[in-house]
């Protein structure tokens, strides 16, 4: 690997607000599954997702599991690591939280892990090689352009993003090993749209557009500039922020268990949801989920109608059912429905 | 300055800086001013750093790295192999007829020019190579077909070469030994906040580019002022990095009586709404701008203004006009991809070349069972033997895609209702086209001439907004609109997509392809177009929208082996599940 270069600092980041709350959300609560970050080129979509890697707290993982299991999460154990278990005691260790990049170049071997060619052709051993989703497993993976991905690498998304475990059958293996992770996808509407099961496998979804603020651009400009002067110092100077939003988010975590989610704010989201139309339960539940973890960040004493209101548009703007003969966009026809479901 | 001397200027501030401006589009056909440009270049970039010239089409492989076959059966290991981006690490890459690089190229040429560095995986092997590097495009559009904006936003400068003639020369303004000083005292250059935010002021002015587009010009001045030999920013470094950087990317000219800084920044003409091609100006506020803004230095804006194309405005307008702006060409990826990708559909005999991809179990399956016999012949024991006829390839079958080509009769005769009928069914399918992937255009007839309202795109975004803007009236120039299909047509054949044209009209064509009328020079242009249309086997189906189905309509019809729907009554729905049932006939 290259020696990793510094990262531009989440908390230096201008502007788009929307976007940052949205990963610091699913920061919160993995479970709400991932973000869909949409909008113009140049806004900053890339800068945000890897400064959240560098932000997040590490995690504790099995040593020398290729798919970093959690010792506290026997259910969710990989083949391996249930052996490991059986056999004695599981030894521990702190490991950053992983950000998966998916290149648009990768190939199906790489994502899904495929046969080791090494041993393959030295020792003529079958054994299998953990690919990009393995070591996924409790990060995020973040796929840039994400409108752009092939077909057939969306179908194998689609599937392992909802099941949560990745199965492999070619080449003559057969394996199956966990992968949960948050997804992240960033794009450009204009280069092509995603198709609707993947756009559902997005938990959050956010469009950006390009600050017109001359203020606005002037301090990216010089934020931008100062940083490639000098990262390090940049960094440094940034700690102090980026490590508040840290403990912030880790008491979030704490707090998500013991949140109260009275049985009036559960209507509302409901009923704002029958208003939309949305298909399925997802979207209510997706919805109650980041409301809660907002509130948890927040360190709120329950979720409020507040909560419900600020996080509608991201849970649902993606869910609504296309109709290409309704002019105004999904933000407005959002906006209606909190204002009638929400205000009524 | 003379655009010769903007060019040569530009060649030298990318060779101080070649990773930090990102890279030149030199748009030209081909011309020895292009030659002289590159020759230029490279006598200014140091010698030895590396020069790369790479094609449009370059496999992921050779572009990224891969897995180097022959190394790898040598070793029994698996050995990468570099691709063409690292192997230029600290130089220029050049790629020929950028234009028609696929979007996923160019989102891999992106994520290296982004992160100064090739890290994928691919082929069984992590590739993880250092390429800090800047890219030169040969851009040599001419119609429809565009360099990617998501590429264009990460290079400096925009170069045209397109002007010169013959006789101008292209000479170099500085010397290499100036480059390379630049390079020495490039680190040390400092800027004023207030030239960063005058530039950040003229970019938003000119409505050119993104925030990266701001901070690549803040770097250009940076390189000026160490090509000049000094560490501090001058105002007149930020106008000339102003004007090479944004001058060819605006899109809108403040005005010239806006005399002070204080109406600068909102200073957009009064046509700027009508123009607003790129989602970054769509909702355009800059009101707020006005109060927090710093004196925006007026030397630079106006060296910016004085480099304008000529006839920007008027060609803005004319593009407004035709509703097809310079922004992304809403084609989606993954369109040519020479057998390499989808869904695997077995394997066949032979070593890969470039495209295809070795399988490794296949292959070693294929060997196996000659492997005592070879270990015989041979000596060696420990590997495995594999010769050449063992090699299998995976092969990949892609559905082809079906481009939908909607020729609308917007003329004075449909009349308007017929008009948003015929919207609304394009519309109806591109919902459905979304859910299959398809991909969809629409060309409008009306006046003079034909337009292609909206390119192949698989966008519901671009295609609804171009839809609504969509105007009606005039004459009826059939014989335009057929052309103009059979063009796009036969691009989209070429990139092995299965056009349909849908002809939404009455087929009384009033306007000859000439633009000048008469009923009759029309008919007979409209049935030459037709027959032409025959002869490149496009499929297509005519509807009649008129109340009155004539004769002349099924003439057309007929000469363009087209299947013929008189629909005089048809709504949005009808027509949409008509042009289903053929669109799903076509792409069997």
């Amino acid at each position: 690997m290259i020696a990793t270069r510094p990262i531009f600092p989440f908390s230096a980041i201008v502007g788009q607000e929307q976007m940052k709350l949205a990963l610091i959300c699913t920061a919160v609560d993995p479970s709400i599954g991932g973000v869909l970050v949409f909008g113009d080129r140049g806004t900053g979509k890339s800068t945000a997702i890897r400064a959240l890697a560098a932000l997040l707290p590490p995690m504790r993982a099995v040593v020398g599991c290729r798919y970093a299991c959690d010792p506290a999460e026997p259910d969710a154990w990989c083949v391996e690591c249930a052996e490991r278990a059986a056999a004695g005691t599981l030894k521990v260790r702190s490991v950053p939280v992983p950000v998966v990049d998916m290149p648009l170049g990768v190939t199906e071997d790489r994502v899904v892990g495929a046969l080791d060619l090494e041993r393959a052709l030295s020792q003529g051993v079958k054994a299998f090689e953990p690919g990009l989703l393995a070591r996924a497993n409790r990060g995020f993976l973040y796929i840039d352009e994400v409108n752009l991905l092939e077909d057939h690498l969306v179908d194998l998304l689609i599937d392992v993003a909802a099941s949560g475990e990745n199965l492999v059958e070619r080449e003559g293996l057969s394996v199956r090993h966990p992968a949960r992770f948050v997804l992240i996808g960033s794009g450009n509407p204009e280069e092509g749209e995603l198709r609707p099961q993947l756009l559902d496998r997005f938990g959050l979804s956010v469009e950006i557009k390009t600050p017109e603020q001359l203020g606005e651009r002037i301090e990216v400009v010089k934020r931008r500039d100062e940083f490639e002067r000098g990262k390090a110092g940049f960094v440094a100077k940034w700690k102090k922020a980026d490590a508040a939003l840290r403990r912030r988010i880790v008491a979030g975590r704490e707090r998500l268990a013991g949140m109260l989610t009275p049985d009036a704010v559960m209507e509302s989201a409901a009923r704002l949801c029958m208003q939309l139309g949305t298909d399925g339960l997802r979207a209510e539940l997706t919805l109650m989920r980041a409301a809660r973890a907002l509130a948890s960040f927040e360190q709120a004493e329950a979720v409020t109608v507040g909560h419900l209101r600020r996080i509608a548009a991201p849970a649902l703007r993606h869910r609504l059912r296309r109709d290409p003969l309704d002019e105004s966009g999904s933000a407005a026809r959002i906006d209606r429905a909190v204002h009638e479901a929400l205000e009524a | 300055m003379s655009a010769a001397q903007d060019a040569a200027c530009a060649a030298a501030l990318f060779a101080v800086d070649p990773a930090g401006l990102g890279g030149v589009c030199l748009r030209s056909l081909v011309q020895p001013a292009r030659g002289q440009w590159l020759e230029m270049l490279r006598d200014l970039l140091p010698a030895g750093d590396p020069m790369r010239r790479i094609p449009f089409n370059i496999s992921d492989g050779r572009l990224l790295g891969g897995l180097d076959l022959t190394a790898t059966l040598a070793a029994n290991r698996p050995i990468a192999e570099r691709g063409a981006l690292a192997a230029a690490h600290g130089g220029v890459v050049i790629l020929s007829m950028a234009e028609r690089v696929s979007a996923h190229t160019a989102a891999c040429l992106n994520a290296v020019l982004d992160g100064g560095a090739v890290i994928t995986q691919r082929e069984g092997v992590l590739i993880s190579d250092p390429a800090r590097l800047g890219l030169v495009l040969q851009d040599e559009s001419m119609d429809e077909e565009r360099v990617p904006a998501s590429l264009l936003d990460r290079l400096a400068f925009l170069v045209d070469l397109n002007g010169f003639d013959l006789r101008t020369c292209l000479l170099p303004l500085h010397e290499r030994e100036q480059v390379q000083e630049a390079r020495r005292l490039l680190p040390q250059v400092q800027i004023e906040a207030e030239l960063i935010a005058a530039l950040c002021g003229t970019g938003l002015a000119l409505g050119a580019g993104t925030p990266r587009v701001s901070i690549l010009a803040v770097r250009a001045a940076r390189a000026m002022a160490a090509l000049d030999g000094r560490s501090r920013v001058r105002s007149d470094d930020a106008a000339a990095a102003g004007r090479l950087v944004f001058a060819p990317r605006a899109t809108r000219v403040p005005n010239k009586e806006a005399p002070n800084a204080e109406t600068l920044p909102g200073a957009a003409c009064d046509d700027q709404p009508a123009h607003s091609p790129s989602p970054e100006e769509r909702g355009g506020t800059e009101k707020g701008a006005q109060e927090e803004a710093p004196r925006p230095d007026d030397v630079i804006l106006a060296a910016t203004r004085a480099a304008i194309p000529r006839g920007l405005l008027s060609r803005l307008r004319i593009e407004a006009a035709a509703r097809s702006g310079p922004a992304a060409p809403g084609r989606a990826g993954a369109l040519r991809t020479g057998g390499s990708r989808g869904r695997p559909a077995g394997v066949q005999v032979g070593a890969s070349r470039g495209h295809a991809r070795l399988n490794v179990m296949e292959t070693l399956r294929a060997a196996a069972p000659w492997q005592r016999l070879r270990g015989r012949t041979s000596g060696a024991k420990s590997r495995v033997l594999i010769q050449p006829g063992d090699f299998r390839t995976t092969r990949y079958l892609r559905r082809s895609q079906t481009l939908t080509i909607f020729a609308v009769d917007a003329s004075g005769s449909s009349a308007l209702n017929r008009l948003t009928e015929a919207k609304g069914a394009v519309e109806l399918l591109l919902a459905d086209c979304y859910v299959r992937r398809d991909l969809v255009a629409v060309i409008s007839f009306r006046g003079r001439r034909a337009d292609v309202l909206l390119p192949p795109t698989r966008s519901l975004v671009r295609a609804k907004r171009n839809l609504a803007g969509m105007p009606g009236g005039g004459g009826t120039p059939l014989a335009s609109a057929i052309e103009c299909a059979a063009l796009l047509g036969g691009q989209a054949k070429r990139r092995g997509e299965t056009p349909l044209l849908v002809l939404l009209t009455d087929g009384r064509a009033n306007v000859a392809l000439d633009g000048s009328g008469g009923r009759d020079a029309a008919h007979a242009d409209a049935l030459q177009a037709a027959r032409r249309l025959r002869c490149s086997r496009i499929a297509a189906l005519f509807i009649d929208t008129s109340p009155r189905p004539s004769a002349a309509a099924a003439e057309v019809a007929t000469a363009m082996h087209a299947e013929y729907l008189p629909l005089p009554f048809a709504d949005a729905r009808a027509l949409s599940s008509v042009v289903s049932a053929a669109t799903t006939r076509a792409a069997r």
